[in-house]
């Protein structure tokens, strides 16, 4: 091989199936711009926020879907709005501030000022100045307010999550899930109002897809994760099924916890620790909710831009925001529900201490991706395997199997046309 | 505050900072009371009043799971962490030798083959207990700036 052709020079799908995935998805910037446009910007419902972040009229929080700045309000009649923070006059991201509480919106360049809805309400001098009894300058008289709004977004609420899309020609979210994710979305959003408890923020070397696929891979954690092997919580001998939507984009992962300990499964793991003890058990302290109905832990991928957690008594959003083909920023959610008492509370908080930037077992995955990514860059002409429990793409009742990855590739060449 | 008082107290701040840069965890603990509190939580959840942090350790016992969890159990990049912490501001001391004090930090990070980046800057809001011989941390809450963390935080800050 020339070293001149070992650089894709067009994206061909080598590989007959999706067993194998070409490096050149992880590393090209035209595909990613693709990506924004056909997965982020197009046809897809993505989430935004929970509901309890703006409990009040007028709250509003700014995010982003895809690498889109968009703003998420709530109005006086208490509906959401999702516009974006782009000024219809000269562009400017006008909203600066992460949070907070406003009547309308005014973009202090020329104070071109909108409603919650994002219609254009006001613009200084649009009649000019007068001069000598002449008016003069101003907006020219066919100039129309109503031609002049912030781009508005559909949006999607349910259980307290929001969701929005800038492509108003889309299926509901209801049908965007499929009725399999739905029933595991209803399970943990059944009605009860989220309690917001705060946020977790990171940064991540790597392609956005590579977290997506982190979290349809149930081969790592009883692996890579020593304290999940060690306390039971996830291994390869769990009880356990993996489960995806008709499109294969979205699956869960679920997963009841075993006792823990030591048995044929782990004596090979080289992660497992026999001798490890916490000092401090608090850390699992779990109690068992009515609502789990079963799992102890179910891990939601909705494609493309949210994760849905739930370990044990840990429940939180991760948001996935890309920046480049090369890095995105992780934006964790944790909540609690309205009931919770004070221990509860405290007990969700505690065992957060497992998972975000710092936690004993997502930390790993964080830093897990950056090397993906660093061993991608250096090789583009080259492909990973993702051949685990066969090459085919259909729900398991184990975990022993890369099938959500590979389904969710399958997806993902339609949607790409590659 | 006796002027004693104030040298060993700034004493116990730079060498907290030695401390953790030589990674000589024991020493850490030991700066700590056995009902001691650490957290590190991003500015934000600190001044909306969100209890989240990324580390919320409530406990000695859970300084030490943190230990054992750095050194054995999580796989990460090796760096090396270098702090810069100014001298400490009182904000209040009790007969029963209790202070409140803050101070402001800066911790860069050099991995293998790197170069020292700012990895995480904010403040030290401390409860510390000192008596006629010993002097230790009650409670220490570092506020982070960063809007992001690069990508994991391992180490204690
Ligand atoms: S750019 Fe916003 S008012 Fe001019
Ligand atoms: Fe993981």
């Amino acid at each position: 091989m020339s070293h001149e052709n070992r650089i894709p020079m067009t994206h061909v799908w080598e590989h007959e199936d999706t067993s194998r995935i070409p490096f050149w998805a992880y590393t090209d910037e035209d595909i990613h711009k693709q990506e924004l446009e056909r997965l982020f910007y197009r046809n897809h419902w993505c989430y935004v926020g929970l509901e309890a972040e703006i409990p009040q009229p007028g709250d509003f929080k700014r995010t982003v879907i895809g690498e889109r700045s968009v703003i998420m309000v709530r109005h006086e009649d208490n509906s959401i709005y999702v516009v974006e923070n782009v000024c219809a006059h000269r562009g400017m991201r006008f909203c600066r501030e992460k949070h907070g509480n406003t009547k309308s919106f005014t973009c202090p360049y020329h104070q071109w000022n909108y409603d919650l809805e994002g219609n254009l309400q006001g613009v200084p001098f649009r009649r000019g100045v007068k001069q000598e009894g002449k008016a003069k300058g101003g907006m020219p008289k066919d100039f129309k307010t109503s031609d002049h709004g912030l781009t508005k977004l559909l949006v999607a609420e349910r259980g307290g999550v929001v969701f929005a899309s800038f492509d108003h020609d889309i299926e509901s979210l209801e049908d965007f899930l499929g009725p399999t994710m739905l029933s595991y979305f209803d399970r943990m959003f059944n009605g009860r109002k989220l309690t917001l408890l705060g946020y977790n923020k990171q940064r991540i070397p790597g392609n956005w897809k590579l977290m997506q696929e982190n979290i349809k891979d149930p081969y790592h954690p009883g692996l890579l994760h020593t304290w999940f092997v060690t306390f039971g919580l996830w291994r390869a001998d769990n009880r356990s099924e993996l489960k995806m939507d008709q499109h294969f984009r979205h699956a869960a992962m679920i997963s009841t916890r075993g006792s823990g300990g030591k048995d044929t499964q782990t004596t090979n793991v080289s992660s497992f620790k026999e001798s490890m003890q916490l000092n401090d058990p608090s850390f699992l302290d779990v109690e068992v909710e009515p609502w789990w109905d079963g799992p102890t832990a179910v891990m939601m991928t909705l494609f493309p831009s949210v994760i849905l957690q739930q370990q044990v008594n840990s429940v939180s959003t991760r948001h996935i925001q890309p920046n480049g083909h090369g890095s995105f920023d992780f934006v964790w959610t944790h909540f609690g529900y309205e009931d919770d008492t004070p221990e509860m509370t405290e007990r969700r908080l505690r065992q957060a201490n497992l998972f975000g930037p710092a936690g004993f077992v997502s930390a790993d995955d964080g830093e897990v991706i950056e090397f993906s990514q660093q061993g991608f860059e250096q090789k583009p002409f080259h492909r990973s395997l993702a051949e685990l429990g066969g090459k085919e793409i259909e729900d398991t009742d184990h975990m022993v199997s890369e099938t959500l990855i590979r389904g969710m590739y399958a997806y993902w060449r339609k949607v790409m046309g590659v | 505050m006796k002027t004693e008082n104030y040298l060993r107290l700034t004493q116990f701040y730079q060498n907290y900072a030695t401390v953790v840069d030589q990674a000589n965890w024991s020493a850490w603990l030991d700066m700590f009371t056995d009902d001691c509190i650490y957290k590190v939580q991003a500015r934000e959840n600190y001044d909306r009043n969100l209890p989240m942090a990324a580390l919320s350790l409530t406990s000695k016992g859970m300084l030490q799971d943190r230990i054992y969890g750095i050194t054995e159990t999580i796989f990460h990049d090796p760096y090396h962490q270098l702090h810069m912490v100014s001298s400490p501001l009182i904000l209040s001391e009790s007969d029963t030798g209790i202070i409140e004090s803050q101070a402001n930090y800066t911790v860069l990070r050099t991995k293998n083959d790197g170069i020292a980046e700012v990895f995480n800057v904010g403040r030290y809001l401390d409860r510390i207990r000192i008596t006629q011989d010993s002097i230790k941390l009650e409670s220490r809450l570092c506020i982070f700036d960063n809007e992001m963390i690069l990508n994991s935080l391992i180490y204690p800050i």
